[in-house]
């Protein structure tokens, strides 16, 4: 009765999950098959699922009106960069605030995270202001610098979880057979915590991927990203749903394949500590 | 080498190397829409001509407002040319933001503008923006529907008759909304729309003192009338309706009348996109009763240079390309006289092509019904007509549009409404100073 019990509660669950599942990826299914629709087809009433011509003139026209490779690369060098710098400068900070706090560590921690609720509007105009002084509007070198400070709290925040997991005395007895605090850094704590440090960088790249606000207002034409590519194809007069969509899904292929691939380290580095 | 062949080299080489120091690389912000996006595949007969070239930064209406807004005021000088629409050029121009356009070439004959978009584009007489294209807006109907209801549409019908066709051609069963309009919150959106209605019951937005008028019984004859004939006749949800959404309905056949910009007639007459492409007839904007103003707005997509460019002459050489005749006959050439930018030149409306395109007449006259300065019954401070030119409108109308969207959802009454738009509308031009 028990095992019966178990099994229908586990297929209960697996249906919930893969129900669950389907509603938040239904968004994306959606866009990737509307961008092989026509604009007629896209706005169709009612909407068509499978049962359409398959078109790739959206992807035709869009590759044809932008130059995507550019903002691609513009979106590698952003994303890649402000993640590679923000580790750099988080992996020092989170050890200090793990293995040798003071009465004060709680309390900057909490800070840190506090900047992120501050509405990035309210800056804007001063960070603007400060890229035209220095020269550097429109420049993929600013919005690395940019992105990196506004994720630094959630780094930090990450990076401080799992070192807090591993135990002092590890670093310790390396610092008795003569380690210096680079070597214990680099040759001790950051291969322990490699698993935590993969998923604090996929989820920033994410992050910085994904990131529209800085992105869009501190760019032209030189170092626009694919958010950029992508709010170039929505319109409040007209109806371009089909275009859009062949956008938006060329914008988020290159991290849902790397979402895809690295999706066993996400979810270990997510979850990790949660549980003990 | 002889001497002469040397010379000649020489010559070559030198007007090689000026010619590549005059070409310039201009940058230039502009909007998603299909007039636009037509003439970025053109650009190309620009670079020949001039040798300049062209780099296009397109964004969405409001993230290039707010990004062109930012760039200007700080004097970022990201873009050579800027897209910008009739509330900005006049505001941009006063605070000296603006390159005026005042000394434009011989043949590109600025007076072939039209005389209301030249006057919204301008301040204190002075052109600081030059139309790519201009709009108003003008009732787009069903023919089959109007037959079938047994109704004749007058080139120029008033609200009454509009919300009793609207009636007769609802259709629940068959789901067929007698009309769409525009519910959306935002000045742009719902906010444009139900200003020109106010228009056409004789409300305004402000006395000859800055002080708001949402108190005035026009103002509640305007909101009551557009509430119930919408509850009436249009779409469930129409308050978040705005111009794509009642274009979908409209293509897909479920809107007998649609009151829009007259940019949208080429849209819904093309069988590509809309069912009802060959059943399309076209009116004049209504207005109320004995009111002599018509529920049209005016507005034109134009492209200004901003003070302080390193590329001023390149950049007006680049304007007078794409809103020259020349330019119009380039995308007749390619596109077909239907796809044309409508709206900005008086020679393109006697041109016996464009007379031909179904919708040609009735935007020109639709353009032509709209003062900027008068655009009510009383008098106004202000210029614009579906907006007010002054900084702090797209702000208070935004607010005051998500009052009314909240009316059109069943949140608030139309009383409730007015009395808070009149009360913040008055707060901020206090803090504003006008008062």
């Amino acid at each position: 009765m028990a095992r019966a019990v178990t099994q229908q509660r586990k297929i209960i669950n697996t249906t919930a999950a893969w129900g669950i599942g389907l509603l938040i990826f239904f968004p994306i299914l959606w866009t990737i098959l509307t961008s092989f629709k026509t604009e007629a087809t896209a706005i169709a009433d009612p909407p068509v699922f499978l049962a359409f011509d398959w078109t790739l003139e959206n992807y035709s026209a869009v590759m044809e009106r932008s130059n995507y490779a550019r903002f691609l690369w513009n979106s590698i060098i952003i994303a890649g960069g402000s993640t590679i710098l923000g580790i750099i400068v988080a992996v020092p900070a989170a050890w200090s605030m793990a293995f040798v706090p003071s009465k004060r560590t709680k309390d900057i921690l909490l800070w840190m995270l506090s900047t992120k609720m501050l509405p990035a509007v309210g800056v804007l105009y001063p960070i603007y202001l400060i890229c035209i002084k220095l020269g550097v509007l429109d420049s993929r070198g600013a919005l690395v610098i940019i992105l990196m400070l506004m994720n630094l709290p959630i780094i930090v925040w990450m990076l401080y979880t799992y070192f807090k997991e591993i135990p002092g005395e590890i670093l310790e007895a390396a610092r008795m057979d003569g380690a210096t605090l680079k070597e214990e850094i680099l040759y001790i704590l950051t291969p322990m915590a490699i698993p935590g440090i993969a998923s604090t960088l996929l989820l920033n790249f994410i992050l910085a991927w994904n990131e529209a606000f800085w992105t869009l207002n501190l760019t032209a034409a030189k170092a626009a990203p694919l958010t950029a590519f992508i709010a170039s194809y929505s319109s409040p007069e007209g109806l371009f749903f089909a275009k859009l969509s062949a956008a938006s899904t060329m914008a988020i292929a290159p991290i849902l394949i790397l979402g895809w691939f690295s999706q066993k380290q996400l979810v270990s580095g997510l979850t990790f500590g949660a549980v003990k | 080498m002889s001497f002469k062949k040397a010379l000649c080299a020489a010559t070559a080489m030198t007007l090689v190397t000026a010619s590549g120091a005059l070409a310039e690389n201009l940058v230039i912000a502009t909007v998603n829409n299909g007039d636009m996006i037509r003439m970025q595949g053109l650009t190309q007969d620009f670079t020949d001509k001039t040798g300049h070239t062209v780099e296009w930064v397109t964004l969405e209406e409001n993230v290039l407002r707010q990004r062109v807004t930012t760039d200007i005021a700080a004097k970022g000088g990201s873009f050579d040319i800027m897209t910008i629409g009739m509330y900005e050029t006049p505001i941009w121009g006063a605070n000296g933001w603006l390159v005026p356009l005042d000394d434009l070439s011989a043949e590109y004959n600025a007076d072939d503008i039209l005389p209301a978009m030249r006057a919204g584009l301008s301040h204190d007489g002075t052109m600081y923006a030059a139309p790519f294209y201009g709009e108003s807006s003008m009732i787009m109907y069903r023919t089959d529907l109007m037959e079938k209801a047994g109704l004749e549409m007058p080139d120029a019908p008033t609200w009454q008759f509009i919300r009793e066709a609207a009636a007769a051609m609802t259709d629940r069963d068959n789901d067929i909304n007698g009309i769409c309009l525009r519910g959306k919150a935002g000045w742009g959106e719902g906010g444009a729309f139900i200003t020109v209605t106010a228009n056409s019951f004789g409300a305004r937005w402000f006395d000859e003192d800055w002080n708001a008028q949402f108190d005035q019984p026009e103002w509640a004859d305007a909101l009551n009338f557009f509430v119930g004939m919408m509850e009436e006749s249009g779409p469930t949800g129409y308050a978040t309706n705005g111009f794509n959404e009642n274009l979908n309905l409209f293509q897909q056949g479920k809107c007998g009348m649609w009151i829009d910009a007259t940019v949208a007639a080429s849209f819904v007459t093309n069988p590509d996109d809309s069912t009802v492409a060959d059943k399309v007839g076209f009116a004049l904007a209504p207005n109320s009763e004995g009111v002599d103003r018509k529920a049209n707005w005016l507005w034109a997509w134009a492209l200004a240079v901003p003070a302080g460019t390193q590329k001023e002459d390149a950049a007006k050489q680049f304007i007078e390309w794409a809103t020259s005749t020349d330019y119009i006959e380039l995308v007749a050439e390619n596109e077909g006289w239907a796809n044309v930018p409508p709206g900005a030149r008086t020679s393109l409306y006697e041109n016996p092509n464009y007379q031909a395109v179904p919708f040609a007449q009735k935007t020109l006259d639709s353009i032509l019904a709209a003062d900027p300065t008068n655009p009510t019954v009383k008098p106004v401070p202000y210029v614009g007509v579906q907006f007010v030119a002054i900084p702090e409108f797209a702000g208070i109308a935004t607010e005051v549009s998500q009052e009314f969207s909240a009316v059109y959802a069943g949140q608030q009454t139309v009383d409730e409404a007015l009395a808070k738009a009149q009360a913040l509308t008055n707060d901020a031009m206090e803090a504003a100073g006008y008062r």
